[in-house]
């Protein structure tokens, strides 16, 4: 068979049109999983009793079941609970937020427990209360460790958007699969998709690469 | 009025009883050196009074707050009761200039300027001004405990704690921290310093206390004590340790 670069050239603005909506649920997602899994890694790591079973739970629920299961309970399962209206885009965009947040609070807990308990006694010591220890002492060093782990999750997080595919959200995965239901083309089109998520991937590697030279690991 | 006051302060660890019933009265200006075995609860006494522990039973007061009053109060205390850790626990991500400024700035809540102000002060007085921007690991061990004596007492504490301060140390850089010590003990600070060092026992303490199995079992005046032993294991302690 011939590989018909055309082909590529035709699909590309459907392609791109696809891959701008991943971008965006992605980072929507991540942004949201970065706020939950801070919240729920900090109360793993330092909350009460309630706070701290509540963020287990959280998250071994999560840990415990597909992404593909949740997003399906959020587009059909929870309107029908909830009453509301759900559109593809807003589940796909929730289930990035609740499935990266689980695995961002083991990542987030993880990384300020590794940090040396004596700094946080110096903290204290000094008279802080603990939430400002955690904000100017603990919090930065244990940023540190956490970026190559984070880094991680990013780029499990935005693959797994192509999931979104059994939700009918027009994202890259999506989009070429129409195209290639209309034109045949399989080696040309999942080729170009493959390309596509490889350059998000690698600007995403190169950019945690960069943020990881600028700061010394301590 | 007693600065420290510990009223039959009991201390366990789940089933085992680290301070036993203790009864200590530390009035302002007192050098306090604190010896034992290992284990006999001295970190442990140390680290009630500045509620790093909490106590299980008794009352702890310190410059007239008890260690029981909790959140806010609990805070005040550490800032009236500075601490010096056996393992620096100097802050890795910021300099000795930044280490010693983040009390004033973080707890008294100081201006920038006026914090490293009184850092670059305070650092001057451990005879470490220059060495201001060096981080912790770029400074020996005796540079860097001196760092965390000028950051304990940037928050301007009345009272200041010492838990085995030079015992991560090698013998030759112990002298520089043990002269601030001394420095700081002639500007009439009140200390209480959990320590092998007899000769700093002898020359610095206004006060002597043998702990063994969570209870203070002498207490006295250290060059008394020291020179002439009573109590057969203190007598026997300090055979090991000097
Ligand atoms: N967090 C803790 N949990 C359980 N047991 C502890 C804890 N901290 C201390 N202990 C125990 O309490 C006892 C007294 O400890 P402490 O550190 O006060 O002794 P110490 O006199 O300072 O000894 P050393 O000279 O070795 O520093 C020890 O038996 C120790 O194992
Ligand atoms: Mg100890």
């Amino acid at each position: 068979m011939d590989f018909e670069w055309s082909v590529i050239w035709q699909a590309l603005p459907e392609l791109l049109k696809g891959a701008r909506l991943t971008v965006l649920i992605a980072l929507a997602g991540l942004a949201g999983g970065l706020l939950i899994g801070f919240a729920a890694g900090l109360a793993r790591a330092y909350g009460n009793a309630v706070l701290n079973a509540i963020a287990f739970a959280y998250v071994e629920i999560i840990r415990g079941t597909p992404i593909i299961v949740q997003v399906m309970f959020i587009y059909f399962a929870l309107p029908i609970l909830a009453n509301v209206r759900i559109y593809p885009l807003a589940a796909a965009i929730m289930a990035i937020i609740v499935n990266a947040g689980a695995y961002i609070a083991e990542i987030v807990r993880g990384s300020f427990l590794s940090v040396h308990r004596g700094l946080r006694e110096a903290g204290l010591a000094l008279g802080l209360p603990l939430w400002k220890v955690l904000l100017y002492i603990i919090g930065p060093l244990a940023f540190r460790r956490m970026i190559p782990a984070l880094g991680n999750q990013f780029i499990v997080s935005l693959k797994d958007t192509s999931l979104f595919i059994v939700i009918g959200v027009g994202e890259l995965t999506r989009q070429g699969q129409e195209i290639m239901a209309a034109n045949f083309r399989a080696v040309e089109i999942w080729s170009a998709v493959a390309m596509f998520y490889l350059i998000m991937t690698g600007a995403l590697t190169l950019i945690l690469r960069m943020t990881e030279k600028r700061m010394r690991i301590l | 009025m007693s600065i420290v006051e510990f009223k039959k302060v009991t201390k366990r660890f789940g089933q085992v009883t680290i301070l036993d019933q203790v009864d200590l009265s530390i009035e302002p200006g007192e050098k306090v050196v604190l010896i034992g075995p290992s284990g006999s609860g001295k970190s442990t006494l140390l680290r009630c009074i500045n509620a790093l522990e909490e106590i299980n039973g008794g009352d702890l007061v310190v410059d007239g707050i008890s260690v029981k009053a909790g959140g806010r109060m609990v805070r005040l205390i550490r800032q009236e009761a500075g601490m010096v850790f056996q393992q620096f626990n100097l802050f890795p991500q910021m300099t000795a200039l930044e280490n010693v400024a983040f009390g004033p700035r973080r707890v008294r809540g100081e201006s920038h300027q006026d914090a490293r102000k009184q850092a670059l002060e305070m650092l001057g007085k451990v005879g470490l001004a220059d060495r201001a921007h060096h981080y912790p690991s770029e400074l020996s061990g005796g540079q860097q405990q001196r760092v965390a004596i000028a950051r304990a007492l940037a928050v301007k504490p009345k009272l200041m704690l010492f838990d085995e301060p030079t015992s991560a140390l090698d013998p030759e850089l112990r002298h520089e921290v043990l002269r601030v010590m001394q420095a700081l003990a002639e500007e009439g600070m009140t200390m209480i310093v959990v320590t092998h060092e007899m000769a700093f026992a002898r020359k610095v303490g206004t006060r002597l206390i043998f702990m063994e199995g969570g209870k203070i079992a002498v207490d006295g005046e250290p060059r008394e004590l020291l020179a002439n032993p009573q109590n057969p294991r203190l007598k026997e302690f300090l055979q090991h340790v000097v």
